[in-house]
């Protein structure tokens, strides 16, 4: 029981096959995409001093709690580690990697058997990192390319998904901005006092030269209400990606889709895994493309949600292109009764971006005295104008 | 030094039922002295898990609750104004030159400490919780990180004030926000589940000793069931035990007996309009019928 299996004067052969064996399975959930560098190897070892490796079943657990940093490594460290140390044949499901062959040409590292992590799916060329950096570069550029191309003109998927991911990056840096620009503003009410004391030093005590604390301005209670329907199809996906980024960033926003009835999408979107959140969606999502009842859904809105927001700081945004089947007068209704609630209500039409459009659709015009602010949004330049109508 | 049998014998003792696996981290938290960084749903024991520790080392707990603009003033130091302003007026005949004014009033005596400063300047190492790190902003999480890397504060007025003890430290998150990447490589990881059907029954008798063995296991069987179907909020344990209560109270021994009485009493375990809405009589009564 107390055999230290690290003592190299008694076990020196052991001692070092084991070391070795450690370090390549931290390396190899690093190829796996763990967050696992030099420290966690040393760390590792001292796991494996600390649980003793003898005891059955303590060395699993301690690496677990040491190597994983999310839940979804949590849940694949099982497999990781049992195809390293017992050789269970789930190689599909694990990236083997060069790097974390450290070289066994001693016969007991041999014998130990198991390990044989087979060479699958490995990228041909480069390592993940460098596939990364090339990632972000393309993104980069394509950012100035496509900032004011219209969404409906992505066609190829490789683009789509470029676009996808920069609309939630967008969303999520709007929130940041939202921040940062209240902090940046020079007047206020109340006095900091820390700054103002300190200034007072220069005057003998004297609080001659007062600083002033800014209020914090409370940020908006997002509400987004997404038109999912068939005359919006070609944006719908693009816009819940958006949804996707602000629930991320604010935490307290919710987002519901609508097209003849009206459903939250908020945990779906909350779904840190994108396919997972795609499954969901799909369970959902019954329906969809179908004709819409813009007047209906909000009115579903009123009687089920409305309640919960507070007029002071909810902003509500609807997304649609205004395409109504139900009577302009009842949408009228509806969204007067939303802007009552609200302090700000938002309609974001695609359409508007293009060139000739005017909103002549009997629902969007009867929607117009109700609108606080009614902007394009069908490009990412459109999108990111937003942020500033947002606040003030 | 204490080992890993030891720990969760005492968690026991402290009255909380702990994995194996946990009190393994527990123990490498201590010996590592690394952070140790627990996730998961709302009302799973995270926070009971840093409460637990401070029993099993007999030592203080100090509490980081964080939120949305959470600041240095108010997790690490403040200086006491009034005090100092007091001090300034008193000392002002006195005729001191300003620069010994200034050391006077910004020395310890006018320092008021903050969790985290708390934590690090005790005389033996104390759990420091930092309660719910996602709702706290970037910025305030950046600033965490170093302090629990380097185990040092500075204090522009005072200087550098190193740890003289590490503090044990466990963070929870919700999942409200993605924590950065630097944060979670820093940290040792948990992720806590809901209980099984054993550790669940064992938690509900060790806090209700009264109740009868049949009634806590068709409790437990039948929130392990709720969990299953899709929920908007699922019940945590607290909700278990709160309900397990309230049954005692309601003096009912069995669960099938009565299904009105039982969807009645769900308020303690469903918290949401949805969710009582999506369990009708005829789910109750479903899930009833299948209690053993």
């Amino acid at each position: 029981m107390n055999v230290d299996p690290f003592n190299a004067t008694t076990h020196p052969a052991a001692a070092d096959v084991l070391v070795r064996r450690i370090i390549e399975f931290t390396r190899l959930t690093r190829d796996n995409g763990f967050r696992a560098g030099i420290e966690e190897e040393l760390d590792a070892l001292r796991v494996a001093q600390h649980c003793g490796l003898l005891e059955q079943g303590s060395l699993r657990p301690g690496l677990r709690t040491l190597l994983c940093a999310d839940r979804q490594e949590w849940q694949r460290f099982d497999a990781l580690y049992e195809t390293y140390w017992y050789g269970t044949n789930r190689a599909s499901q694990v990236k083997a990697s060069r790097s974390a062959r450290l070289g066994r040409q001693d016969a007991l590292g041999d014998q130990s058997g198991g390990g044989r992590v087979m060479e699958t799916d490995r990228p041909q060329t480069g390592t993940a990192g460098e596939n990364d950096a090339g990632a972000a570069r393309s993104g980069a550029s394509h950012r100035q390319v496509s900032g004011k191309a219209d969404f409906r003109f992505l066609t190829d998927a490789q683009q789509l998904r470029e676009m996808e991911n920069l609309v939630e990056r967008l969303a999520r840096r709007m929130r940041r901005q939202l921040c940062r620009r209240q902090r940046l503003s020079h007047t206020g009410r109340r006095i900091h006092i820390r700054h103002s004391i300190r200034n007072s030093l220069r005057y003998g005590g004297t609080p001659l030269e007062l600083v002033f604390r800014q209020r914090r301005r409370q940020l908006p209670r997002l509400v987004l209400l997404l038109d999912v329907s068939r005359s919006m199809s070609l944006y719908s996906y693009l816009f819940l990606r958006f949804a996707r980024g602000i629930i991320g960033a604010f935490g307290d926003a919710e987002a519901f889709v609508f097209h003849t009835r009206l459903v939250s999408v908020t945990e779906a979107l909350r779904e840190r895994d994108i396919h997972r959140m795609k499954q969901k969606l799909v369970v959902l999502s019954a329906g969809w493309s179908g004709g819409t009842r813009i007047g209906e859904c909000l009115a579903q809105f009123n009687r089920q949600h409305a309640g919960r927001m507070q007029q002071a700081r909810t902003v509500v945004m609807i997304m649609s292109d205004g395409f109504d089947t139900g009577t302009p007068a009842f949408l009228a209704t509806q969204l007067e009764h939303i802007k009552k609630r609200a302090r700000r209500l938002v309609w974001l039409n695609p359409l508007l971006g293009r060139e000739g459009y005017e909103p002549l659709a009997g629902g969007m015009q009867a929607a117009l005295p109700w609108i606080d602010v009614f902007a394009p949004a069908h490009n990412l330049e459109s999108l990111q104008a937003l942020e500033a109508r947002l606040m003030n | 030094m204490t080992g890993e049998p030891e720990i969760h014998k005492r968690l026991e003792q402290a009255g909380y039922i702990a994995d194996r696996d946990l009190a393994i981290a527990l123990m490498l938290l201590s010996r590592l002295q690394r952070p140790l960084l627990v996730e998961g749903d709302a009302g799973v024991g995270k926070t009971e898990i840093a409460k637990a520790l401070s029993k099993v080392f007999d030592c203080p707990l100090i509490r980081l609750q964080c939120y949305e603009g959470l600041d240095a003033n108010s997790s690490v130091y403040e200086w006491n104004y009034q005090h100092q302003l007091l001090s300034i007026k008193i000392r002002e005949t006195e005729g001191n030159p300003a620069g010994e004014q200034e050391r006077h009033i910004f020395s310890e005596k006018y320092l008021l400490k903050r969790p985290l400063l708390q934590a690090i300047t005790m005389p033996e190492p104390p759990v420091l919780l930092v309660d719910e790190i996602d709702r706290a902003d970037e910025e305030f999480e950046a600033y965490l990180l170093e302090v629990l890397s380097d185990f040092q504060i500075s204090i522009p007025e005072l200087g550098t004030i190193r740890a003289s003890s590490i503090p044990r430290v466990i963070l929870t998150s919700n999942g409200t926000r993605d924590l950065s990447d630097a944060l979670r490589r820093r940290c040792l990881y948990y992720y806590l589940d809901y209980p099984t059907f054993d550790k669940e029954l064992r938690i509900v008798n060790r806090h209700l000793p009264d109740i009868s063995r049949q009634l806590s296991a068709q409790i437990v069987e039948f929130v392990q069931g709720l969990r299953e179907m899709d929920l908007r909020k699922k019940p945590g344990i607290a909700e278990t035990l709160d309900w397990a209560a309230a049954l005692v109270r309601l003096d009912i021994s069995r669960l099938d007996n009565d299904p009105q009485q039982i969807a009645d009493s769900l308020v303690c375990l469903l918290k949401t309009r949805e969710d009582r809405n999506a369990l009708t009589d005829d789910v109750v009564e479903r899930l009833v019928a299948n209690l053993g």
